[in-house]
């Protein structure tokens, strides 16, 4: 027998659990396997779905509405550059999440890819057409959201970390007040105020576009978690460190970027990826001030009265899509701190 | 002078100063632009006229010629009560799948990491709107409601059980059949019970993994040294790991309290009035964007400051006492 099939039955109240587990997952099985697979119609046929409701999943919902939900209300004439744009921005993500292209000139050049592919969606130029931003939508909109918002909020965050960790009292109470009050409420708020009340601070006339609000919301709310994931980091340096570059006649900067900065990105990769995860998940809430990002275009679709029924295989379809790349992420952030734990010892 | 470590801390810190003011200053101008010309004075004396929207769930008597204060503070009681209430189910489902993940058994482990991992990894959101349509289908109708407990009934109209007379303190009224369903007594709504299992069954997921990290994290020589002093495994748990355990998980959970009650927000999503949906009916009924953000902020805000507070008392009365 082997080791974790003696562990199953080891004890009494082991032997308990064990089978009443078995038992809970026989049943659950005995449950979803017919309503998801041996009953269900995969067909994109309204009927058949209304004979086998209750008794088998509809996953016809997603063959009729899967354009809805990856592409929002993009037009789909055109859904080639959502895709090239997607496939543009996850290829940045994983050149970038390559250690052995941790170089600034791999930077350099995802920032223009991902410009690019804002670009290409965005159009107005080269004979494509022009499509208005708020039509931008679905998987497409998510993924700039999320990528927009822990990029570009970066040097922000950085800024913030070293102004809460420097030894002059204004710039320290400025930015301490920032971090604070931005994670002190919720991001709904933060939203609303790029949504609402932006507009009331621009000079009267001016109407900023909609992403570009949005997307200032998601930065300036993820530039306040990531500071303190920085400052984090900057604390980790030993002091001997600044103090061994000020004996060497460093100055400020030079003593930052040389040898603070570089060790202290080192030890947040980990947690970075995490805060990554945790805005890719907050963008579904830029649906509330209606733009239709996968969540958003979800609900979209199921708007359609003929179709509302099998919400439960729309939302199974999303989730999956959200599940997949957030615990990819999470597998990476968990072997890259594996990884330095190693490197440590 | 211009090498001078304070002069030029002094100069960095007037720049900042500048560009803070100026921007501030350019602002303020556009805003009061803004306002003039949509007709608004800015101000918070609106919240004494009638708010003149009704609000489904309150705690304190509220009708819709109310003024806005009160419908703020009604929205500010129902957050605290989906809060408190969610922190302490969030907290007992976030212990049982940690003790669960640490057990012997491989099984439970393999089920407490899937749920983990699952529910970490959909947004709360989804989660949330799920709850809710599937409480709207599967609760039975108003007519027909499912007595889980005497007296205590489960229907569209959501949890409805006996609760004390007002003004007649030991004597309970009891829900009875009205023609369109079950009256008296007090009833949780289905939006509420939705947002009590999204926000608890999300905020349990992020729970378990501090408590479990924190259990972790405690040396084994510890539980070793523990048995060999003869300690049962019930006092090692009590008096060596867990003691040493809290003072590692407190902090996060904390963390997770606030972001619980921060979460609590999404209510607006599924109609139930908290703070937030009462403050964007407000913003939209009278266009009073700046008062009614500042307002949801600023209650916000106090809330994490005091917990903050507590906290860094907590941290220093815990603190290992070391020689």
């Amino acid at each position: 027998m082997s080791e974790s099939f003696k562990a199953l039955f080891k004890g009494r109240l082991n032997t308990a659990i064990t089978v009443s587990l078995l038992i809970f997952f026989a049943w659950l099985a005995s449950e979803l396997l017919p309503w998801g697979l041996f009953n269900a119609v995969f067909a994109v046929d309204l009927n058949a779905c209304r004979e086998a409701r209750g008794e088998g999943a509809c996953w016809g919902v997603v063959g009729e509405k899967w354009k809805l939900i990856i592409f929002g209300r993009y037009p789909f004439e055109e859904a080639w550059r959502p895709v090239v744009a997607s496939i543009l921005m996850v290829g940045a993500c994983i050149a970038i999440s390559q250690r052995q292209l941790w170089r600034p000139s791999t930077f350099m050049i995802a920032g223009l890819v991902l410009t690019g592919s804002v670009a290409l969606m965005v159009g107005g130029f080269a004979g494509l057409s022009y499509v208005p931003t708020e039509r931008l939508g679905g998987l497409a909109l998510t993924l700039l959201l999320a990528i927009l918002g822990n990029i570009l909020s970066l040097p922000l965050a950085v800024l913030l970390a070293l102004g809460r960790t420097s030894d002059l009292p204004f710039i320290r109470t400025v930015c301490t007040s920032f971090i604070e009050i931005i994670r002190g409420v919720p991001l709904i708020t933060v939203l609303f105020m790029a949504s609402f009340m932006f507009p009331l601070f621009m000079p009267s006339g001016t109407n900023p576009d909609v992403l570009l609000r949005v997307a200032a919301g998601i930065i300036i709310f993820s530039a306040a978690y990531q500071a303190e994931v920085i400052r984090g980091g900057i604390n980790s340096v030993p002091k001997g460190q600044i103090e061994a570059a000020q004996a060497l006649g460093m100055g400020y900067w030079l003593i930052q970027t040389r040898i603070v900065l570089p060790q202290a990105f080192r030890v947040v990769v980990p947690p970075l990826v995490n805060s990554f995860i945790a805005i890719f998940k907050d963008t579904s809430l830029v649906t509330i001030v209606s733009m239709y990002e996968l969540f958003g275009s979800l609900r979209l679709a199921l708007g359609d009265p003929e179709w509302r029924a099998f919400y439960i295989e729309g939302f199974i379809f999303v989730a999956l899509i959200y599940w997949v790349f957030c615990s990819a992420m999470s597998r990476y952030a968990r072997g890259l701190e594996r990884d330095f734990a190693a490197a440590r010892r | 002078m211009l090498n001078q470590p304070k002069f030029r801390a002094m100069v960095w810190q007037a720049l900042l100063f500048a560009v803070l003011a100026v921007g501030l200053w350019i602002l303020v101008g556009n805003l009061n632009a803004n306002l003039a010309q949509r007709g608004i004075d800015f101000g918070y004396d609106f919240l004494l006229g009638p708010a003149g929207f009704d609000i489904a769930e309150r705690a304190i008597a509220y009708e819709s010629d109310s003024s806005y204060l009160r419908a703020f503070v009604v929205g500010f009681l129902n957050t605290l009560r989906v809060a408190v209430i969610g922190i302490v189910v969030a907290s007992l489902l976030g212990l049982m799948v940690a003790v669960g993940s640490l057990s012997p058994n491989p099984l439970l482990v393999w089920l407490c990491r899937q749920f983990v991992e699952f529910i970490r990894n959909v947004p709360l959101l989804l989660q949330l709107i799920f709850w809710y349509l599937t409480l709207t289908i599967v609760l039975p109708d108003t007519e027909t409601p499912a007595e889980l407990l005497p007296h205590v009934f489960l229907s569209k109209n959501g949890l409805q059980f006996p609760w004390f007379l007002a003004g007649e303190f030991p004597s309970l009224e009891y829900p009875v059949m009205g023609t369109f369903g079950l009256v008296g007594g007090a009833a949780l709504s289905p939006e509420f019970i939705a947002l009590l299992l999204g926000l608890s069954i999300y905020t349990s997921a992020f729970i378990a993994e501090i408590i479990r990290a924190g259990i972790l994290a405690v040396p084994k020589g510890q539980t070793e040294a523990a048995s060999a002093l003869g300690l049962t495994r019930w006092q090692q748990l009590k008096l060596v790991v867990l003691p040493q355990a809290f003072r590692v998980i407190i902090p996060p959970t904390t963390n997770q309290y606030l972001n619980l009650t921060k979460n609590s927000s999404l209510a607006i999503a599924i109609g139930y009035p908290d703070l937030v949906s009462i403050a964007t009916t407000t913003l939209n009924q009278s266009g009073r964007a700046v008062e009614a953000i500042s307002i949801i902020m600023a209650v916000y805000l106090s809330l994490s400051l005091l917990t903050s507070f507590l906290m860094n008392r907590f941290e220093q009365a815990t603190r290992l006492k070391e020689r």
